[in-house]
Order: structure tokens, then C-alpha cells, then sequence
């Protein structure tokens, strides 16, 4: 009923852990495998060994998450070794990539790629790094990115994950598909802020983070709508999806997958397994037997 | 244990610091009139603003207040151990699983490791308690515990009995059959070396571990110790899972998430 064909990749259902939730561990992919996930996006991983901000880096209230914990990762080398290959697992895995310059988009990929992911997906839109001028806010940028790392991924198909934080979403989604991308993810965070009264400081150690959480869902249903209208390429609808209800509003706007991450703090790591029963009864109850008769269906 | 209660409050909450008490040299025990309800075993996250943001075991607990007992170590321990009566610091929590509490007890604690079970070493019947340091400054919660069925070892021997708590716990499972469980927390070489222990004397064990941890509620996958995620899984694992780590005793994962032997994880400043 929820079987889900992305780009190739055939997924027991659509939900797919997001990048940057968990994901620091082979052996986390087990784990979220075992919780039920469709497929497991890894944390992003650069050039370099990255250590990331001081604490606090995440917390949350109501239905608002705030992050901004600086990029760490192991970076690629180290990965190389600890993972060895990403093939084999219970569920397929997609590799999360990002650099500092366009060059290093590429290396990154080509390292990435030897592990044999099922996906790559580039990471262009996290709005925490300085970049001097961000990839994710430009499409000839975007576009550049996009070539620099098709033409090192070889035949593993690349998603470029976009930012809701820019003026025209469908422009860029356009160059990403433009310059080769198979899938496009939407969105990253949102930015935000939150500041303690008591403190009289912003929480974050970083001040300005990524807001995620429900609150995200309606500007992720916004950017997903828009970019089904630009591209012909499948899009992993990202943001906010805490039940199955949001998953399907989401494949509704056009999503073909749809991302969860922050949704394990509300609903514990199993969400997965809830977000596909709670699809499951819905679908029963309004007799759809499959999702493509839903897919981008708040369209017509 | 599954989590679904939509919409949770995890942000750290602004308070005083009530009272601190000098515990021993650079240990210090800061106390907050606070009801956190905390299991034995469990932690908060400490923020300090403007410096950082840490795991703290609950070292003192009752229904109208609560302490953290610091070393100073790095930073944020530093900054901490200046801080006085009055001054504020945010609290989230508390985190983490419990202790079980089960009776003919042993509790074998190693260095600071002792503020981790000192909640537990208050809620058992009578516990047979074995702690080690470094040397007798290292020492601390004396008086704490001074009607307690307390064995002090150091390593120079400047208290207690020279040697190791290692030592001391395999005389004491030789000739004490009485003993059912074996309740830890110290360096993790240690800890390891007591579920071997136990293992060998057919015992229960529980350790409390420590990682590296930027949430505390189990999504940012940075504590991770094989498939478990210590901040929920965790920090208390108990024989049957520490016996299926191959990670326990021998490798961490440093802030970036690189996988590192504990030798390196500990030299690492965060």
C-alpha cells in the first residue's frame, strides 16, 4: 500500500529519515531501519573533521525545535573507514555531502559514491555555515553545486536538499533540475531565534539556528507545492511531518517521499512505524489503495 | 519506552543556585530549590549561558531540591565551580533511565563516577559501598556517608586501603555469597573490568556510562555506544547489554562523531 519508487530506489514506504537526526552511526541505521523507515538519510559529511558548536545546540518547546549545531561530522575520510560501504543495510541508506567550495562538492561526492549509497544528497541549503555567499540562495550557484557533484556521483542518483530561507524557491528548484539533479529535497530549516528572559540571551551557543518541528510543516507544504509546479523530478517533502496525516498533506502538495527527523523528539524513534499505520488507516478509510492516486493531487 | 506526548518542553529553565558546598579539592556540589522528581541514575543538562551545555548526574535528591557535584575538568567545569550561591544557570531534564533498586547490594564507585550513584547509594537498604580514587583529596561525600557500610580504597593509599576498587570487589564477591547485584559507575575501564567480575561470580551489574551528548533526548545520535542511544537507552545499561557492546570499555565517539579508543576520547577537550 505505501510502496514508494524514488528515483530507482524501490522504498517498503515513503518515510525516510532526514539528514542530521541521528545518522552519526552505522549502527544507527539498524536501529532506524528497525523502527521502521522506508530509508536513512545519513548526518552530512564534508571534507574535514568538524567538531560543531557549543551547547546548547538543540532543545525545543510546543511545537517549535531550534537547532544549530555546526555541522560535525567525522568528516569523509574518517567515514570511509568507519562505514566501509553503505550497502547491505536493512533499508537503503542515501549519503549526505556537502563542502566548502563548489571542488570540494565533487571530492566529497566521489568519496561519497565509493561507499555505494543507494542516493546522494547534497547538502547545500544548511543555513548555519558561513559560505561566504550560501549555494542554497543562488541558482547559477545552485546549478554549479548541482553539476559538479552529478558529475562525480556516477550512476548513484543525487537529490539537492533546498532552503525555504529565499525570495524564489521555484527558480532555484528549476537550475538544480537544470544542472542534472534526479530528486530535489524540500526544505532545510527555517531560520529563527529564541531568546531567555531570565538569561537575556539567545538559548542557542550559535544565537540564530534552524526552526523545525510542526511549525515547519506549513512553509515545507508551501516550498513542496511550489516545486512539484517547476520540476518533473521527484521531490522528498521535508518538515514538520510528526503524524500520517502531514505525510500525506505532503504527498498531496506533490511530495513522492517524504523526510521525518525532528518528529522523532515529539513521537520517539518508532514514528516511523505510527506515521505508516496512521497512512495505512487513512488510506483505508478513504479507500485509496495506493499513493499515486494522491501524489501532487491538491494540484488538479 | 516509547515517547508520543506531543508537544514536549525540552528548554532549559533559569535558575539559582540555592546553596554550593565545598565536597573536596575542585569538587564542589551545587544546590537548587527545584522538584525534578529524579529517578536514581538520571541526569540534567547544565547550561551555563554564554559557555556551554552539559550532562550533569543528579548527586543529591528530595522532593524540594536537587544537586549537581562538579569536577573541574574542562571549561564548562571550571566556569561552574566558580559560580556562587545566587548566581543563575539553566536546567533541563531530568534525562536518562534509572538504577533498579534491588536488595543485598554492592555499589563500586571510582572517582568522581561517585556523584552518578550517590541518589541510588540514598535509596538502597543498606548497600555495601566500594570507592576508590585517586588519592585522599579526591575523596569525597565522607560524611555523607559515614554510617554506611563503607570501604575506601586509594591508589597511593592515602586512605583507605591501597589499591584498586577492582580489587576490593573481587575479595568481597569471593567471600560474600550474599551479594545479588552489583550496581557501578567510574572510568569505564573499571566498569568493565566489574562486569567481568560479576560475570565470573554470576552477579547482576548495572554501570551508568558517559558520552559525549548534545540533546540529551535521543536525536542528535552523538552518544551513541554501538546501537544503543545512551541519553535514552541509557546512561544505566545493565549485564546483558553491556555484554553485547563491543564499543564498552574500549571506544567513544568525539564530538565530530569520529570513533575513538576512551584513551583519546578523554585527552579530547570538548
Amino acid at each position: 500500500m505505501l510502496q514508494t519508487n524514488l528515483c530507482g530506489m524501490k522504498l517498503r514506504n515513503p518515510t525516510i529519515l532526514a539528514s542530521g537526526i541521528l545518522g552519526v552511526t552505522k549502527e544507527s541505521v539498524g536501529r532506524i531501519g528497525m523502527a521502521g523507515a522506508g530509508a536513512v538519510t545519513l548526518k552530512s559529511l564534508c571534507h574535514e573533521e568538524r567538531s560543531g558548536n557549543a551547547n546548547p545546540t538543540m532543545f525545543g518547546y510546543d511545537d517549535v525545535f531550534f537547532n544549530a549545531v555546526g555541522l560535525p561530522g567525522q568528516g569523509i575520510d574518517n567515514a570511509l573507514k568507519d562505514f566501509k560501504t553503505l550497502k547491505g543495510f536493512s533499508v537503503p541508506v542515501i549519503g549526505s555531502i556537502y563542502g566548502y567550495t563548489i571542488g570540494q562538492f565533487g571530492q566529497v561526492t566521489k568519496k561519497m559514491a565509493s561507499l555505494n549509497p543507494a542516493m546522494i544528497e547534497v547538502d547545500i541549503s544548511c543555513p548555519h555555515m558561513d559560505y561566504g555567499k550560501p549555494y542554497y540562495a543562488d541558482p547559477e550557484l545552485t546549478a554549479k553545486v548541482t553539476s559538479e557533484v552529478k558529475k562525480n556521483s556516477g550512476k548513484i542518483p543525487v537529490s539537492v536538499k533546498l532552503s525555504p530561507n529565499v525570495y524564489d524557491l521555484k527558480e532555484i528548484a528549476h537550475a538544480a533540475e537544470k544542472a542534472g539533479a534526479d530528486a530535489i529535497t524540500a526544505i532545510n530549516t527555517a531560520t529563527g531565534m529564541s531568546i531567555d528572559l531570565d538569561a537575556k540571551k539567545p538559548v542557542l551557543a550559535n544565537k540564530i539556528g534552524g526552526i523545525s518541528g510542526p511549525a515547519l510543516k506549513p512553509i515545507a507544504v508551501r516550498c513542496v507545492y511550489e516545486i512539484y509546479d517547476e520540476v518533473e523530478i521527484p521531490v522528498i517533502g521535508t518538515g514538520g511531518i510528526t503524524y500520517g496525516k502531514d505525510a500525506i498533506e505532503m504527498i498531496m502538495a506533490g511530495a513522492t517521499a517524504v523526510g521525518i527527523g525532528t518528529g522523532i523528539f515529539y513521537r520517539g524513534i518508532n514514528i516511523f512505524k505510527k506515521v505508516c499505520n496512521e497512512m495505512e488507516q487513512w488510506m483505508k478509510k478513504n479507500k485509496i489503495k495506493n499513493l499515486e492516486e494522491i501524489r501532487g493531487i491538491a494540484h488538479k | 519506552m516509547e515517547k508520543d506526548n506531543c508537544f514536549r518542553t525540552e528548554i532549559p529553565k533559569i535558575i539559582e543556585i540555592s546553596e554550593v558546598v565545598n565536597e573536596g579539592k575542585g569538587q564542589n556540589s551545587f544546590f537548587f530549590r527545584e522538584n525534578i522528581w529524579a529517578k536514581p541514575g538520571q541526569f540534567m543538562m547544565m547550561w551555563i549561558p554564554g559557555v556551554d551545555e552539559k550532562p550533569m548526574a543528579v548527586s543529591y535528591w528530595n522532593k524540594s531540591e536537587f544537586a549537581i557535584t562538579s569536577q573541574v575538568v574542562g571549561k564548562f567545569t571550571k566556569k561552574l565551580d566558580g559560580m556562587k550561591k545566587g548566581e543563575k544557570i539553566g536546567i533541563r531534564g531530568p534525562y536518562g533511565n534509572a538504577f533498579s533498586i534491588k536488595k543485598n547490594a554492592c555499589v563500586v564507585a571510582g572517582g568522581v563516577g561517585v556523584s552518578s550513584v550517590s541518589t541510588l547509594i540514598d535509596s538502597l537498604a543498606n548497600p555495601l559501598i566500594i570507592y576508590g580514587a585517586r588519592t585522599k583529596e579526591h575523596l569525597i561525600y565522607l560524611k555523607r556517608y559515614k554510617n554506611k557500610n563503607l570501604k575506601i580504597c586509594t591508589d597511593d593509599g592515602s586512605y583507605g586501603k591501597k589499591g584498586f576498587t577492582t580489587d576490593a570487589l573481587e575479595e568481597q564477591l569471593k567471600n560474600d555469597k550474599k551479594i545479588k547485584i552489583v550496581y557501578t559507575c567510574g572510568p569505564e575501564i573499571m566498569m568493565k573490568k566489574v562486569m567481568d567480575l560479576c560475570n565470573r561470580h554470576n552477579v547482576e551489574c548495572e554501570a551508568s556510562l558517559e558520552r559525549f551528548m548534545a540533546c540529551g533526548f535521543g536525536i542528535c545520535g552523538k552518544c551513541m555506544v554501538n546501537n544503543k542511544i545512551l541519553c535514552i537507552d541509557g546512561p544505566i545499561f545493565n549485564t546483558k547489554q553491556l555484554s553485547n557492546m563491543s564499543e564498552f570499555g574500549k571506544f567513544a565517539r568525539l564530538k565530530s562523531g569520529r570513533k575513538v579508543t576512551l584513551e583519546k576520547y578523554h585527552s579530547t577537550p570538548t
